[in-house]
Order: C-alpha cells, then sequence, then structure tokens
C-alpha cells in the first residue's frame, strides 16, 4: 500500500501539530493550571484544609446526589430518543430533534428561570405547591430538576448521528429471523452504539456535576443544604477563600479528568474490537 | 465474530454505571451532612458579608435558646447578593427570617409576595436594624493618588471600582453616598448632583454585578485607585488582602441601615415564630451587640459602642430618609428602569 | 466505515418497519421532552406573551438591551468561527498526525465540558487579568482582554472549543484513505484533494459542531460574568441582563430578554438542522 499520497511533508506535520498544540495549550492547559497553582497556593496541607469543613462535605454529597439521579433518567431517556429517531421515519423528525438538542441553546440563567416561572410562589404551580407543604425549587427536586434540564441533549444527542449511521439492516436481519425486539436492542443495536453512550455518560456526568447557572438560580444557597460544589466553590470566592475555591474546583477538574482518563483506558483496553467495528 | 463478546461489554458499561450510581448515592448518604435530627431548624436569609457575623450569632443564640428552652436549635444560613437573595424569598425560600442589606429588598417581599406586613420596620428598634455601617474607601497602600474625600473620585484619571448598583444593594448604598455628599455641598441642588454622580461612574472600569466581585477587581487584580465599599467589608479587606492597602474615612457619608424582619407567612406555616422573634431581638442584646462590634458592624448599643469606639473612624452620617425620603422613592426615582442611573451611565460613554 | 455509501443505504429505506417498539420510545422521548424541556420553556413563553407591545417596544427600543444581544450573539458567532478553524486544524492533527502523547491531548480537549464554568470563568480572569500571566505579556502590546468584548469571547472560545473536535474527529476517522490516494493519482494536489475529497465529507459534521458552539456561547452566563467585566452597553451579555432585570423583580422584563434570546437560538438550530437535511438529501439524489 501506498502511503506517500496521503502523507504531508514534515514541515506542514509539525507546523499543523505545533499549532494545535499551542492553541490548546493557550485556552485549555493555561486555565487548568491556573486553578491548580491557585489551589495549591497555601501547599497541600492548606489544600487539605480548604477542602474539609461540613459545608464542603455536604455540597459534595449533594453533586453526588443530584449526578446519580440525572445521569441514569438521561440514559434512559437518550436510548428512547436515538431509536424513535434513527429507527423510524416520522414527519417532524428535524423538528423533534431540534426540540432535544433545544436545551444546549438555551442559557443557564434561562434554564433556571422556567423553573421558578412555574415552580415559584408568583409562579403557575407554586402556590399549591407551599399549600401542601411541597418543596420544588430552592430544594432538592429543583436542583435535579434544573441538571436533568441542562444535560437532557448529552445522551441523545452521541447516539442519534451513530444509530442513524448504523442504519437498521442489522436490526431487520435479526428480528426477521426471530429475535424479540427486546433482544434485538440488547444484542444488536446496543452493542453497537456503547462507545457513544458511555461518551455521552460521561460528558452527561461531567455537566451534571458541573452546571453552576440554572442550579444557582434555583438553589436558594442554603449551606449544608442545597449548595452544590460549583455553588459552593462561588461561595468560597466570594469570602475571599480563593485557596479554598480552587481547592473545590480542582477537585471537579481532577475528577473531570479521571473520567476521561478511565474513558481512554478503556478505549485502549478493547481497541482491537474497535478497529473490528469499524471505529 | 465476537459477537459474544460485545455483550459482554455492553453488559459491563451498563453493570459499571450502575454501580457508579449507586456507589455514588450510597456515598451521598454516607457522607455526614446536616441530616442530624435538629429539634428546631431556623433559615436566616441574609446578603453575602453578614457571613462570619451571623456564624457567631447563631451560635450565641442556639446556646442562649438552649438554656432558656431546652430546644436544640440548628440555624442554617442562605448569603448572596440582596436583591437575589430577596427575590428568592419572593419565590418560595422558605425563610423564617430575613437580614438584608436595604429595606427596599424587605418592602419588596412585602409588597410583591405579601409574606409579611407592610409595617415590618416598625416592629423593632432603630428603624429594625439592629446595626449600621456606612460607606468608605479602600485605597492602596500610601495613598498614592491622595484620595480625601468624595470630590477626589471626580478627578481625571482617578479610577473607581463600584459595583453595578442595578443589581448590588451596596453599590446603592455607594451611589446614594455620592450624590448625598454634593447634594449637601451645594445646598440641595439635584442637577449637580446628578452631574457629579456622572462624573465619578465615568470613572468606573469594570461594573461587577455585586460587592465581593468588585473588591477581587480591586485588590486580586489590581484594578483601580479607590474601592468604595461598606465599612464593614474595607476592615474584612485588610484582613483578608493584607497590607497592601488603607481605608479613607470621608468627610460625609451615609448612615447605611441593614434591616432584619421575621416572615410572617413562612413562621406561622412551619409554627416557629416564637424563636424567630427571640432570634431577632437577640440582636439588640448586649451579648448580640459586642459580637457585631467585633465583626466591624456599628453597633445601636450606645455601651458597646463607646467600648468600641476606637475602631469606627469618625464620619458625619446623613440617612436615606432624611435626605431621599426613604427607600421606595430613592429606588423609584433613581435605580428604577429609565431612573437617574440610567441616565448616569448612558452619558458615561 | 464509508461515509459516501451512507445516503444511499438511508434511500432504500423501506416506510413500513419491523423494527417495534416505536410507540413506546417515542411516547417516552416526548413524555420527557415535554414535561422537562417544553413545559418550562411554555411557562417562559406564556409569561412573555403577557408583554404589551409597548413594553415590547421599551425593550427592544432600550440600546442596552440591543447591545446586549449583539454582544452575545456576535461574540458567540466570532468564537464558533475560531472554534470551527481551530476545532478541525485540532482534530486533524489528532486523528493524521500521530505523536507522543496524542491519547493524552485527545483527552484533554474535552477538559472544558467537564470544568464548572464559573472556575473556568475564575481561572481566565486570573491569567488574562492585567496583572495575570497572559495579561502582563500583553497588556504593554496595547491588547486588553479582561473586561471588555475581546475577554468575553475569549471565555466563549474556551466553553466551545470541543464542540467541533468533537464533531469533526470521528468522520474525519472514518474519510476513507484510498479516495485521497486515488485522487493524488489523478494529479490533485495535497491541498485540492483537502478541499475537494476530505472537507466535503467532514462538511455536515463541521457545520453541526460551530452551531453547538454558537449555541453554547450564546447562553453562556458562568464564565463570561467573570471576565467580561460587564459594562453596561459595552461588555454586558444577554444573560447577565436576564439576572439583572430578575433582581430588580421585573419579571416581564426579564423573560422578554429569554424569550428573544430563546427564539433566535431556536430558528439558528432549527436552520442548521434543516440544511443538514437539505445537503444529506442532495448528496443522496
Amino acid at each position: 500500500m501506498t502511503k506517500s499520497a496521503t502523507r504531508d511533508p514534515l514541515i506542514v506535520r509539525w507546523g499543523l501539530t505545533l499549532l494545535a498544540l499551542a492553541f490548546l495549550a493557550l485556552f485549555l492547559v493555561l486555565p487548568l493550571a491556573a486553578v491548580l497553582v491557585e489551589a495549591f497556593a497555601r501547599g497541600w496541607d492548606g489544600y487539605v484544609r480548604a477542602l474539609g469543613g461540613d459545608d464542603g462535605f455536604a455540597a459534595i454529597r449533594l453533586t453526588l446526589l443530584v449526578a446519580a439521579i440525572a445521569v441514569p433518567f438521561n440514559i434512559v431517556f437518550g436510548l428512547c430518543a436515538s431509536w424513535a429517531i434513527a429507527k423510524f421515519d416520522f414527519r417532524g423528525k428535524s423538528l423533534l430533534v431540534s426540540l432535544i438538542e433545544l436545551p444546549f441553546s438555551v442559557s443557564p440563567v434561562i434554564s433556571g428561570l422556567v423553573y421558578v416561572l412555574l415552580f415559584g410562589l408568583q409562579g403557575w404551580l407554586g402556590p399549591w405547591l407551599a399549600e401542601h407543604d411541597l418543596r420544588v425549587i430552592f430544594a432538592v427536586p429543583g436542583i435535579v430538576l434544573a441538571t436533568v434540564f441542562v444535560t437532557f441533549p448529552f445522551v441523545a444527542r452521541e447516539l442519534i448521528p451513530l444509530m442513524e449511521e448504523q442504519g437498521r439492516e442489522e436490526e431487520e436481519a435479526a428480528l426477521t429471523l426471530g429475535a424479540s425486539g427486546l433482544a434485538t436492542f440488547w444484542l444488536v443495536t446496543l452493542p453497537n452504539v456503547r462507545w457513544g453512550l458511555l461518551y455521552g455518560v460521561l460528558l452527561c456526568n461531567a455537566r451534571a456535576m458541573g452546571e453552576f447557572g440554572a442550579v444557582s438560580v434555583v438553589s436558594g444557597h442554603i449551606r449544608g443544604l442545597t449548595n452544590t460544589m460549583p455553588l459552593h466553590v462561588e461561595i468560597l470566592y466570594n469570602e475571599y477563600d480563593f485557596v479554598g475555591a480552587f481547592a473545590v474546583a480542582s477537585l471537579l477538574a481532577i475528577l473531570a479528568l479521571v473520567t476521561l482518563a478511565a474513558k481512554t483506558a478503556l478505549e485502549w483496553w478493547h481497541r482491537d474490537e474497535l478497529v473490528a467495528t469499524g471505529h | 465474530m465476537t459477537r459474544s463478546l460485545w455483550i459482554d461489554d455492553i453488559r459491563q458499561v451498563l453493570l459499571s454505571i450502575v454501580v457508579v450510581a449507586l456507589a455514588a448515592l450510597a456515598l451521598a448518604w454516607a457522607i455526614p451532612g446536616a441530616r442530624a435530627a435538629e429539634t428546631k431548624v431556623l433559615l436566616n436569609v441574609s446578603y453575602d458579608p453578614t457571613r462570619g457575623l451571623y456564624q457567631a450569632v447563631n451560635e450565641a443564640f442556639a446556646r442562649s435558646w438552649k438554656s432558656r428552652t431546652g430546644e436544640v436549635l440548628k440555624i442554617n444560613q442562605s448569603h448572596g447578593g440582596s436583591g437575589k437573595q430577596a427575590r428568592s424569598v419572593i419565590d418560595g425560600l422558605a425563610a423564617d427570617v430575613v437580614t438584608l442589606a436595604l429595606a427596599y429588598d424587605i418592602d419588596a417581599i412585602a409588597d410583591k409576595a405579601k409574606l409579611l406586613a407592610p409595617d415590618w420596620q416598625q416592629r423593632l428598634g432603630h428603624n429594625a436594624s439592629p446595626y449600621t455601617s456606612t460607606i468608605v474607601f479602600l485605597v492602596r497602600k500610601g495613598n498614592p493618588r491622595r484620595i480625601r474625600d468624595w470630590d477626589d473620585l471626580v478627578k481625571p484619571g482617578v479610577a473607581v471600582i463600584t459595583p453595578n448598583p442595578k443589581t448590588s444593594g451596596g453599590a446603592r448604598w455607594n451611589y446614594l453616598a455620592a450624590w448625598g455628599y454634593e447634594l449637601n455641598r451645594s445646598s440641595g441642588d439635584a442637577a449637580k448632583a446628578e452631574a457629579f454622580v456622572t462624573a465619578l461612574f465615568r470613572n468606573v472600569p469594570v461594573l461587577d454585578s455585586g460587592a465581593r466581585g468588585a473588591l477581587t477587581t480591586f485588590a486580586q487584580r489590581g484594578i483601580g485607585d479607590v474601592f468604595v465599599s461598606w465599612e464593614n467589608e474595607a476592615v474584612l479587606a485588610l484582613k483578608e488582602f493584607g497590607d497592601g492597602f488603607e481605608i479613607v474615612a470621608p468627610s460625609v457619608s451615609i448612615l447605611a441601615e441593614p434591616p432584619v424582619a421575621v416572615v410572617d407567612k413562612v413562621v406561622d406555616r412551619r409554627g416557629t415564630r416564637a424563636v424567630a422573634e427571640a432570634y431577632l431581638q437577640f440582636l439588640y442584646t448586649p451579648e448580640a451587640q459586642e459580637i457585631i462590634a467585633r465583626n466591624h458592624y456599628r453597633p445601636r448599643d450606645p455601651d458597646v459602642a463607646r467600648t468600641h469606639a476606637a475602631s469606627f473612624q469618625p464620619v458625619r452620617l446623613f440617612t436615606i430618609d432624611d435626605t431621599f425620603g426613604g427607600w421606595t422613592k430613592a429606588q423609584a426615582t433613581h435605580f428604577a428602569d429609565g431612573g437617574v442611573f440610567d441616565r448616569v451611565v448612558a452619558a458615561r460613554k | 466505515m464509508a461515509a459516501i455509501a451512507l445516503p444511499l443505504s438511508r434511500r432504500t429505506r423501506a416506510s413500513a418497519s419491523v423494527i417495534p417498539g416505536f410507540g413506546l420510545t417515542l411516547g417516552f422521548t416526548l413524555f420527557g421532552l415535554g414535561l422537562i424541556v417544553l413545559l418550562p420553556l411554555a411557562a417562559l413563553l406564556l409569561k412573555a406573551a403577557g408583554t404589551t407591545w409597548e413594553q415590547w417596544g421599551a425593550i427592544l427600543g432600550d440600546s442596552r438591551v440591543r447591545s446586549a444581544l449583539w454582544l452575545s450573539f456576535g461574540g458567540a458567532l466570532a468564537a464558533a468561527s475560531i472554534n470551527t478553524v481551530f476545532g478541525l486544524l485540532v482534530a486533524w492533527v489528532l486523528v493524521r498526525y500521530p505523536f507522543p502523547g496524542r491519547k493524552l491531548v485527545d483527552a484533554f480537549v474535552d477538559l472544558p465540558f467537564a470544568l464548572p464554568t464559573a472556575v473556568a470563568g475564575i481561572a481566565l480572569t486570573a491569567l488574562y487579568a492585567p496583572n495575570g500571566w497572559l495579561g502582563r505579556v500583553l497588556e504593554p502590546l496595547g491588547i486588553k482582554v479582561a473586561f471588555t468584548p475581546l475577554g468575553v469571547v475569549v471565555a466563549m472560545v474556551f466553553i466551545g472549543l470541543p464542540f467541533v473536535v468533537r464533531t469533526v474527529e470521528p468522520v474525519l476517522q472514518d474519510v476513507d484513505l484510498e479516495l485521497e490516494e486515488a485522487a493524488a493519482s489523478l494529479g490533485a494536489g495535497r491541498l485540492q484533494t483537502f478541499a475537494r475529497v476530505i472537507l466535503p465529507a467532514i462538511a455536515p459534521s463541521l457545520l453541526t459542531g460551530f452551531s453547538l458552539a454558537l449555541a453554547r456561547a450564546v447562553g453562556e452566563y458562568g464564565s463570561v460574568i467573570f471576565i467580561a467585566g460587564n459594562l453596561p452597553g459595552v461588555s454586558e451579555i444577554a444573560p447577565l441582563l436576564i439576572v439583572t432585570r430578575l433582581e430588580q423583580y421585573d419579571y416581564v422584563g426579564a423573560t422578554a430578554i429569554a424569550a428573544i434570546m430563546l427564539t433566535i437560538s431556536f430558528i439558528l438550530l432549527l436552520a442548521v438542522n434543516l440544511l443538514q437535511k437539505w445537503r444529506r438529501a442532495r448528496m443522496g439524489g
């Protein structure tokens, strides 16, 4: 096989690679470095001390809880939506896809605002909820709802193009051979999209844990009760506890890096199959 | 064909997602939090800089409440920009008491959500403000720009840092203090006062949305020559940011009265009226006034004020009621859309 | 998988499908969509619909509102364009030029997705402020980033960066090398091959990435407010104006601006989706 025709001159390769790396260094590495440098400004002891405290633990707790609810919901929703959209033809599909993607383009501030308009005391359902002593906003349910809203498209968005690309011949073949619908989904479709699914889940989780704007509007900022980690970062920052703020921030960043590393490792382990499946 | 292998994989992936989700739930449950059963819980919704103050006050009050009634009390705190906090209460944040930066924000709660009686400010002494503060200047060490009084802020080339009065309660006090100074000097000429404030805001290079962000801009980012600030915030900044700064008190400034109130509808629903009222009354006791003074707010209690007189610079103070006819009027004239402040901002371009 | 073959297979689809579960999955999709997204947004639009014509006139006539909307959409357009160029470059390098640490760099691209926006804002401000690592270098050159519209664009570039890389990368991987070789053997230069063979193949994904980056940047709040300086009429973004209106208890003003943003965003997204569909149809036919 002659590769020379598709190979660029060395100088072009190096030039482009360096340019790309410089761009990434400027926009990705430097901000991350800034977070870490600030977080460790008072050494390891200062870092550990900054992370401690009941409020800090409560924030971590709430963040985990919210992600543990929002992510599974989005998995189920994403699978359903991509199945319906990719495997069937129906009118208004473009509209439906656009609607699913809509939360991407809705400002986080608006995402929070809509729930305030709906569940707030001045909103549609607020007075009724207050009468029955039910709390939605300024409590955990509101934070979960806002998080689901902003992470809504993540899994679906990954799966729809992937499933569309796979077509439906394989499923149709399986069904003609007598497999049940569920078995087809489980044995044919899911294996084909698993990497996309995993990637979507990772992104969904990262956003669920890191969401700021929307959650900030519906949180109420009660210490130890309705503060998530990003809100805790803001609070510490506002208390001039920069080391603390950047320490919690670095925890979120490290968490994200770990999940990204996990994804990379997983792909590496299964690289033979990835080649086999044509990825 | 390695089909069976793929199935194992996808099972693995789904299983690990489930396991991680469950682990997160378990972890969330296991981490010690505020779940411990308290006999009574109170929520104090306050503004940004009062966190340290109320932490100390809450501890003292919980102790006194326990010795009086035997009840264990837990007071939750929520802090943020004053306007944002008021809006949260209006939208249903179940605050038993509100302790905000300005009366207008509590008026808004009474007016828009009818959660408390309109006469709330008469229910406690001193305009329902158990502590006061004033507006002073924070300048860089050695005061290189030689800033002494308000008229130094309008000189060309002086960069002034203040948050946006539209979003920050504290910044509204800043604006009104500057206005009142010029109004006083020109014996009541509103046009002159507007020109003065316009010139001042022409010197503002960055308009942060809150006092905290503005101070960070000034202290951390090194922008500006003078930071217009609440006195207690300025003292706090000296402590947090070290030696690079000093405080300058102007000749005249405004008496900032951050008010407190019990939210009637909430305490009646939750059955917490007695403890909420006791909590606010506690703020007027010598014990709480002492804590207040130590947190750099000016105490109302004359004895405590005398003890701490050395820590507060003498400033001639005017009130918002005398100079502006109260908050509602000041808000409508200056800060409502299409008000004087909009003109000031439009003119600074 | 050959990207070119796809549209053909799609055309041969039968309209009556043997695949089950349409009702169930579409039903759940519509249910979730309705409950989580559409109902709350309907509340917003209904609230905005209560706005009188005079109020709309006042809101749209306000130069502050207009310049905030202009900054949000114009800045996002600039940032998405930068991201399209550099995102393509990054994806190209990652796919075509193996170098040590490529996997690491690849994983790193997702950082803006993972880093909470508020943290990004704080970090970028720390970098670009006049006394920051980069600001110190740029300031003497007369380039002010923090607290100017340029800072807004920088933050928007940061948060939108992974979108283009992530949408282009898999497609680029699928581009058939043989096609390139064929083009080369027919005498096409490298640039010509890129423009005639590769670019058309990745154009849809490039467009998708662009639209996602654009949509994200338009609404961005957390990272921008720290670096913008928020001067009304100069560096104040539309989402901040919504928050400002809210804090003045001006629900009408807040929802009206929100509705305007929402409408423009949705039209943009719909246009991109239709463009994709039209393109696919043209390629398929």
